[in-house]
């Protein structure tokens, strides 16, 4: 296991698992499309809209499971300067950010025609768009700094120190009177949603969380290229490529 | 159902299409990124081996 902290043996392993974890994604991702706007039944209430929430709940799922792994790779980083975890941490933040912008995006699209208002500062719509501002904030750190040893210790403090809106995101709809429905699928107990809705929407999230570990394996993979330039490996990797 | 009525999707097309839509670019530039980027490093980096093992 130990031995995957490797880079050279990492970038190997993350070469082979590419390719059958995009094949599982594109399986998902069709199941759940299917499903999702062939089968599912329009909502009593939202009528055809609810087929948005097979987008957005996924997109907002993943803005937050992205940031705590970058935190999480951030404080490995911190504390035991293992080189792998500032390559996940720093391929991290564009992807949390994508995933982000389509949760409030879609988001938007759904609060217009049953909300009546693309946007409310609302406590959750807040935090999730402070959310975005530190994915965008990660980034524009490790632009700014040259060395990418310094650039990832700064980018793992500033990383950290936001995971604090992550329980505030989750939680907003609780503590807040929010105009955002309170949390359907996570309810402690039965989840307060149909089945033939919650299918396609738990398959929508397992696309969305494959497809994540498939392009954040394949950046891994350039970043070890780059990093690891002056290693016989990847001079050697080169050439085969 | 018919398509017409299936893209029409009771009155909110532009709505639902419309995330659909943006999913889709959102997807798809998050898989194209790291394909490009894969062409260009590899290019920099057999430039770069090149250059090293002249000035050597």
């Amino acid at each position: 296991m130990y031995k995957y902290a490797a880079p050279k043996n990492f970038y190997a392993l993350a070469g082979t698992l590419v390719p059958w974890l995009a094949g599982i994604t594109v399986v998902l991702l069709v199941t759940g499309l299917y499903l999702g706007l062939f089968v599912a039944p329009p909502d009593y209430q939202q009528g055809e809209t609810v087929r948005i929430m097979f987008v957005h709940v996924p997109a907002a799922w993943m803005s937050m499971f992205i940031y705590v792994l970058m935190a999480g790779a951030g404080a490995m980083v911190l504390s035991w300067q293992v080189k792998l975890a500032e390559v996940l941490a720093s391929v991290c933040a564009p992807i949390g950010a994508s995933f982000t912008l389509l949760a409030l995006a879609s988001g938007s699209l759904w609060g217009k025609p049953m909300w009546g208002t693309w946007w409310a500062w609302d406590a959750r719509l807040t935090s999730e768009l402070i959310l975005f501002f530190l994915y965008l904030g990660v980034m524009a750190l490790r632009a700014s700094i040259d060395d990418p040893r310094r650039a990832a210790r700064a980018c793992a403090i500033l990383a950290l120190v936001g995971v604090v809106n992550i329980p505030i995101i989750h939680f907003s709809v609780e503590w807040w009177n929010t105009l955002h429905q309170p949390a359907s699928v996570s309810k402690l107990g039965k989840p307060t949603i149909h089945i033939d809705i919650l299918i396609p929407l738990l398959v929508m999230l397992a696309a969305f969380q494959t497809f994540f570990f498939t392009v954040v394996l394949m950046r891994m993979r350039n970043d070890i290229l780059e990093r690891e330039r002056e290693t016989q490996w990847v001079s050697e990797a080169v050439k085969r490529a | 159902m018919n398509w017409a009525e299936f893209f029409a999707m009771g009155g909110y097309a532009q709505y639902v299409w419309g995330v659909y839509a943006i999913a889709a670019v959102i997807l798809t530039f998050n898989a194209l990124q790291p394909l490009l980027r894969r062409r260009t490093v590899l290019k920099r980096l057999r430039n770069y081996y090149k250059l090293k093992s002249k000035t050597r």
